[in-house]
């Protein structure tokens, strides 16, 4: 009777609504159920909105504070892994709502395909992340007892002293944001590898595939943090 | 389904029918369970058993300030036992007492839903909040923490060597069962309301939890990256909070305020809810200004979070922001009033019955008008000033928090108790804990507000020795009120054996909650009711049925 499960259009599953497996019996219909997933969602990205939010005001208030510290600190950010990372998460973005698009028009390989791309990419983000904090740790730019900060901020070849506790704040700000942007990664592979052993398996079809949206809409927000994070931790203090 | 026939001494057998409560009789089924109505119970018995621990510290507070010399214990012990107090009592009891037991048992009742939206995300908070709690209660018997339920910088992060980051671990996974019952309660409003049920037919009760849960989607986020930054600052080294690597200890206090004064509403805005339901049900009346308290409570939670710099008046932020806070936290006092006075509008002409649940929302209404007003000079800078963490302060959110939210949560209780478990509790000692909880209330917490205007500081387990009146009196209303507390614990539970079988609505009462039996079947209704009818349509109930029964 679920034979032709993964085969069945969107017409015929209104049809076997009262057998599909997926609909939780507390719910009216499908469309219910769907709803209420996707606003749950989208209230969970405000919690993690909130949540980043709370570092990003620290980060504003104190680059307002020690404007010169945080921008010499910025300075000794990777501007190239930076950009990389960003290339490599807008690319990921994309797949993502490839493998949504799969979903909805019932196509399981390319859909496993696409879910088990953005993994990929995601880690390559963490593996690239993971060198940039490699390089923070050799150049002695992590914040505690071997931190060490003898550059000067270089703006229009002036050199202007910068105190080295401030700029250890910069970094204390860089490795907490960076630090809770990456674990949000760690946690998105980790989704996306389940939801594509679930696929492989046929769990989704055309009248059923809202934990791939959700997820997501997850990874997206995921992504929209580091579009900010990457401006304002790497790029804004380099004019000139 | 084949006994019809009812027999005429129904005494043993609690109820005949398959309810909630006898669907499964295991541990498992209990402590695997995603009936909203099962973890409420769940819930239930563990708020209350936090509610104790905290009440133990409470005890050992108003002990050791019984004389003026420090005798049952020295600064430090006293310094972890009133951390523990606060901790516990915020973050364990307050804040999910009336949301994750009366909220999440009534909820799903009240909109003609078979559950939550995600009954399993239900029981994942009911989990965090355990885990949390298993936690704190590890910090507590490994050597506590000692510095206020605040958590201040630089002190947290640098002076103590307490159980900083473990407690903060507690309060982070608790919040984020905080959260996951907002998030919950928030599309369950939004997407499981029975047909019919507009949103200007909803109970306050339904409006009261949704503003709450806005609060705890909106804020809780804010204090756990709070912690979080705490955390690491600790561990790591970091100078995000102290000054001497540029950092600053006021952001922490903006980004713990931000949360906690919100928390406040998020403690008493459900309270709030319970008692525009019991005055509606004893007064037999439609609220009067139904929208208006409706909308209220979102405007509580809106104005709430604009407000949180009053408790840093003294802190160190400029005169221009504090100017500004003091009228943003004046502005609050609106939408506060127009509740008060629509309930006592709701009693004018109203065929009042003073059953206990009425009398714990009356005694919400004079307590909750004691603490609001108080918040108002609070608010007010020059007074602010003069009585910054001294007692006063103490007295107000006791007023608040103890006087508004613990009369909300016990009315409810007693008004729901028929519907949670089918059994009415005794009317008679139910009343005399609801004077004791009264009486006591007020001789515990209102020489606490001469004592403060007079200058007695809080947290320090000694004082001069003119302070100790006023301290005895605080100390002996404790004990009343630990009795008035004790003696609900007692009759409720024999009720479960021995109390009157309820049938279906005792009260009668409008509420969609009490057209189904009690207790109610596991998914609720036997069928999705139809909403025709306004919420609290006292005057189309038959006459007959108009004016509330007194239980007995
Ligand atoms: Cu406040």
């Amino acid at each position: 009777m679920h034979d032709s499960q993964s085969t069945t259009g969107p017409a015929t599953t209104m049809e076997h609504e009262a057998h599909n497996p997926a609909l939780r019996h507390h719910f009216a219909d499908a469309q219910q159920q769907k709803n209420a997933a996707s606003l749950g969602m989208w209230l969970f990205l405000v919690t993690e909105i909130m949540f980043f939010g709370g570092m990003f005001c620290a980060y504003l208030v104190y680059r307002l504070a020690h404007f010169n510290a945080f921008a010499a600190g910025s300075q000794q950010l990777n501007i190239w892994m930076g950009a990389t990372n960003t290339a490599v998460l807008i690319v990921s973005s994309v797949t993502v709502v490839l493998a949504v698009k799969a979903a909805e028009a019932g196509k399981r390989k390319v859909l496993v395909g696409y879910l088990v791309v953005t993994v990929l990419l995601g880690m390559t983000f963490l593996v690239i992340k993971g060198f940039e904090y490699r390089e923070k740790f050799e150049k002695h730019h992590v914040p505690g007892p071997t931190f060490n900060f003898t550059d000067k901020f270089d703006d229009n070849g002036k050199q202007i002293p910068v105190n080295p506790k401030e700029a250890e704040l910069f970094f204390s700000l860089y490795f907490a944001m960076t630090g809770m942007h990456a674990l949000h990664m760690i946690i998105g592979c980790g989704l996306f590898t389940v939801l594509a052993v679930l696929a492989w398996k046929g769990h989704y079809n055309p009248g059923y595939f809202t934990p791939i949206e959700n997820a997501g809409l997850y990874w997206h927000l995921v992504d929209i943090i580091w579009i900010y994070l990457f401006p304002l931790l790497y790029l804004i203090s380099r004019h000139s | 389904m084949a006994s019809t026939v009812i027999p005429a001494n129904r005494a043993p057998a609690p109820t005949p029918k398959l309810n909630y409560l006898n669907n499964g009789h295991t541990l498992k089924s209990w402590l695997l369970t995603t009936d909203h109505k099962r973890i409420a119970v769940l819930y239930l018995i563990s708020v209350t058993a936090f509610f104790f621990l905290g009440g133990f510290f409470a005890m050992l507070i108003r002990l050791e300030l019984l004389t003026p010399q420090g005798d049952l214990m020295q600064a430090d012990t006293y310094n972890k036992v009133f951390t523990m107090h606060g901790i516990i009592m915020v973050f364990f009891f307050l804040i999910p007492v009336v949301p994750a037991v009366l909220g999440n048992f009534l909820v799903p009742l009240m909109i003609g839903a078979k559950d939550l939206a995600f009954p399993r995300i239900n029981l994942l908070s009911w989990y965090l909040y355990i885990i949390g709690g298993i936690l704190i209660s590890h910090v507590m018997l490994t050597g506590g923490v000692d510095t206020g339920w605040t958590f201040y910088t630089p002190f947290s992060t640098e002076y103590t060597n307490t159980k900083i980051v473990e407690a903060g671990l507690a309060v982070f996974i608790a919040g984020f069962s905080s959260i996951f019952t907002g998030l919950n309660f928030i599309v369950t409003i939004h997407r499981m309301r029975a047909p019919g049920l507009t949103w200007d037919r909803l109970p306050l009760f339904i409006w009261s939890n949704y503003a709450t849960s806005l609060v705890m989607v909106l804020g809780t986020p804010v204090v756990a990256i709070t912690i979080v930054l705490v955390a690491v600052e600790r561990l790591f080294h970091l100078g995000i909070f102290d000054p001497r690597l540029g950092g600053d200890p006021l952001l922490f206090q903006h980004l713990f305020w931000f949360y906690s004064h919100p928390a406040v509403y998020i403690m008493i805005l459900p309270s709030m809810g319970v008692v525009s339901e019991l005055i509606a049900c004893f007064a037999r009346k439609r609220v009067f200004g139904y929208k208006f308290v409706a909308l209220s409570s979102v405007a509580i939670a809106v104005f709430g979070f604009l407000v949180w710099a009053h408790h840093m008046f003294v802190a160190g932020i400029s005169l221009y922001a504090a100017m500004i806070f003091s009228f943003l936290s004046f502005s609050v006092g609106v939408p506060s009033a127009v509740k008060v006075f629509n309930w006592t509008a709701t009693l004018y002409k109203g065929s009042i019955s003073y059953a206990t649940p009425m009398l714990y929302a009356f005694g919400f209404i004079g307590l909750f008008t004691m603490g609001g007003l108080t918040g108002l000079m609070l608010a007010t800078i020059g007074i602010d000033v003069h009585v910054t963490d001294t007692y006063f302060v103490v007295a107000h959110f006791h007023y608040v928090m103890v006087g508004g939210v613990l009369m909300g949560y016990l009315g409810g209780m007693h008004f729901w108790w028929p519907k949670i478990t089918g059994r009415m509790y005794p009317e008679a000692w139910a009343k005399l804990s609801a004077l004791l909880v009264f009486v006591g209330f007020n001789l515990t917490f209102f020489p606490q507000f001469i004592l403060g205007y007079v200058g007695m500081p809080r947290r320090y387990w000694q004082y001069p020795p003119e302070f100790q009146a006023l301290n005895v009196l605080s100390t002996a209303g404790a004990s009343i009120l630990a009795a008035g507390y004790l003696l609900p614990m007692i009759y409720f539970v024999w009720s479960l054996r021995y109390g009157k079988i309820a049938g279906a609505n005792p009260w009668h009462a409008a509420g969609l909650e009490w057209k189904t039996t009690s207790p109610p079947p596991t998914f609720n209704f036997d069928e999705t009711p139809v909403v025709t009818w306004e919420a609290y349509n006292y005057d189309e109930i038959p006459p007959w049925e108009r004016r509330a029964p007194v239980a007995r």
